[in-house]
């Protein structure tokens, strides 16, 4: 997995015009190949964080980068990086096929080798026959299920990944967080998911990120072994336990 | 009630109302003695209209190819010109609110000038037209451009997409259903436009447009010909919005519910 680089952020602070601090001096690191979750009160600056690792916003000071082995790095951009967002953002007038393989056309492969990836990235999805079908013929999950494919296929060294279960339902959520993690495992890229969810954290990440009001509280290394995570078992209850703790502290709920 | 059904009703229902306006029609005008000058009786002005075929063939196809030729115009420069306008914001500052103004100015007013600059003639018809039909297909390109979702540009944006790539593959498509609107309205106007044109640019002789049959017809106080030319007239409208409505909505439909209902069904 470590042919993917980690990700450094270091003193990331962003002001936005009209003066709301989303960002202060946020520091954490992205192992290469690890799944490391965001979890903390909306408003928190999760979104934006994510949104200046894209490049899809300025940060005011500090930065997000590759970090390679050797300690030099290099801006994100410039490397294989994928969103997926809180909303599907799937082109209504594209089919399913055509939607996956978008990433692909942009960057200029042919229409074959585009359809042939993109089918392929959709089977593996278990979205097989849904190809020709458009976004409003399917349900939330299913577009999102779509979007997962999407920035799967082309093959990302970074993921990010912004409440891509936060439109569904508890249901559909938990089918959708195996395929993240399927997503994630068979793409190998080391992957940042924003999440609401404690349980869905605990579930995929290696560690939990807890943010309050624009700051890092505090990182939960997530003691469970990857692979062997089950919701109904009290070792994951457990595990679910301590973050809500530390949830609680920051949010400055007194706990037994 | 599956959608030939409805699709027929819409037909039928406007056919049998225009059969009694002019049954009623008729009757008003054999009931009351007006006179044929003022209002000829419909089977008249058919007759006429049978009789003057070959004339009013002619002018039709004549009015049809203004109205045609301005309409493409109009759909050409209102969509780049919209595009630009959309794309630059110095655009939409100065041209936007320019465009605005022009467009109240009265196409009657202007067409003299269009007969300075394009003479007497076909060019001048097809200029008219193209102008008052080029304005609601601009405002709804822009309308439509403007109003791309901008959750979908990011996607663009994240592959590095250049701005002309991002206009083919998302803006112009996220635009349709909005140009397709501004298209219809315009299919009627380029009719007006191109008969208003043929009104002051009195080109013809023997191969008079429907705009100068209508203005000959009535100097020589033939309203029979006058009503048979009008009623040309709005065929050609009809016809051209017929058109374009059709062609609209095959183009269209992917981006309408009701039609993905309909592809889910059929599926
Ligand atoms: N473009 C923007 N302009 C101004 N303020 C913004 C903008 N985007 C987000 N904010 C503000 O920054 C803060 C953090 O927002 P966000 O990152 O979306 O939080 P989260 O994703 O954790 O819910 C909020 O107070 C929000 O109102
Ligand atoms: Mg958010």
């Amino acid at each position: 997995m470590s042919d993917k680089p980690a990700v450094a952020c270091s003193g990331l602070s962003c002001v936005f015009m009209g003066g709301v601090s989303a960002l202060q001096d946020v520091s954490f690191r992205l192992p290469a190949g690890g799944l490391t979750a965001i979890i903390g009160p909306s408003g928190c600056g999760k979104t934006t964080l994510l949104r200046i690792a894209a490049g899809l916003e300025r940060a005011t000071s500090g930065s997000i980068q590759f970090l390679r082995e050797d300690g030099s790095t290099q801006p994100l951009r410039a490397g294989r990086l994928t969103v997926c967002f809180q909303e599907a953002r799937l082109l209504p007038w594209r089919t399913v096929i055509d939607n996956v393989a978008l990433p692909l056309e942009l960057a200029g492969v042919d229409r074959r080798q585009r359809r042939a990836r993109a089918d392929a990235v959709i089977q593996a999805a278990g979205l097989d026959g849904t190809q020709r079908r458009l976004p409003a013929q399917l349900s939330g999950g299913m577009r999102m299920r779509v979007a997962l494919a999407r920035t799967l296929v082309t093959n990302p060294a970074v993921l990010l990944l912004d409440e891509p279960c936060s439109s569904v339902d508890e249901f559909t959520r938990m089918q959708l967080d195996e395929e993240i993690r399927r997503v994630w495992q068979v793409s190998g890229a080391t992957t940042l998911l924003v999440t609401h969810s404690v349980s869905e954290a605990v579930f995929l990440a290696d560690s939990i990120i807890i943010m309050k009001r624009a700051q890092v509280h505090c990182t939960h290394v997530v003691s469970l072994a990857q692979g062997n995570r089950d919701r109904t078992t009290l070792e994951f209850s457990r595990e679910v336990e301590q973050v809500m703790r530390a949830l609680a502290h920051a949010a400055g709920v007194v706990t037994r | 009630m599956n959608r030939a059904a409805q699709n027929i009703r819409a037909v039928v229902a406007p056919v049998v109302a225009v059969l009694v306006i002019l049954a009623g029609w008729q009757a008003a005008v054999i009931a009351t003695g007006v006179s044929p000058f003022l209002l000829p009786r419909p089977t008249v002005i058919a007759e006429t209209m049978w009789q003057s075929r070959a004339l009013l063939f002619d002018a039709t196809l004549r009015t049809a190819t203004a109205a045609l030729a301005g309409f493409a115009i109009a759909s050409a420069v209102g969509v780049i010109a919209g595009s630009l306008i959309a794309a630059l914001p110095i655009l939409r500052r100065s041209l936007y609110p320019l465009a605005t103004i022009l467009q109240m100015v009265p196409l009657v007013a202007v067409a003299p000038l269009l007969v300075i600059w394009f003479g007497f003639g076909l060019p001048t018809a097809i200029a008219a037209s193209a102008v008052v039909a080029v304005f609601p297909v601009l405002a709804s390109t822009i309308d439509g451009l403007r109003s791309v979702d901008p959750g979908l540009r990011e996607i663009f944006a994240l592959a590095h997409a250049s701005p002309w790539t991002r206009w083919r593959k998302l803006d112009l498509p996220a635009s349709v259903p909005a140009i397709v609107t501004g298209l219809r309205i315009a299919a009627g106007l380029a009719v007006i436009g191109a008969i208003v044109g043929e009104f002051v640019s009195g080109y013809g002789g023997s191969h008079a447009p429907l705009g100068i049959v209508v203005m000959t017809a009535m100097r020589e106080a033939r309203t029979d010909l006058v009503f048979g030319a009008v009623a040309l007239c709005a065929s050609v409208g009809f016809f051209l919005f017929g058109v374009v409505s059709t062609l609209g909505w095959l183009l269209a439909r992917r981006w309408h519910p009701s039609a993905q209902d309909e592809m889910e069904i059929r599926k």
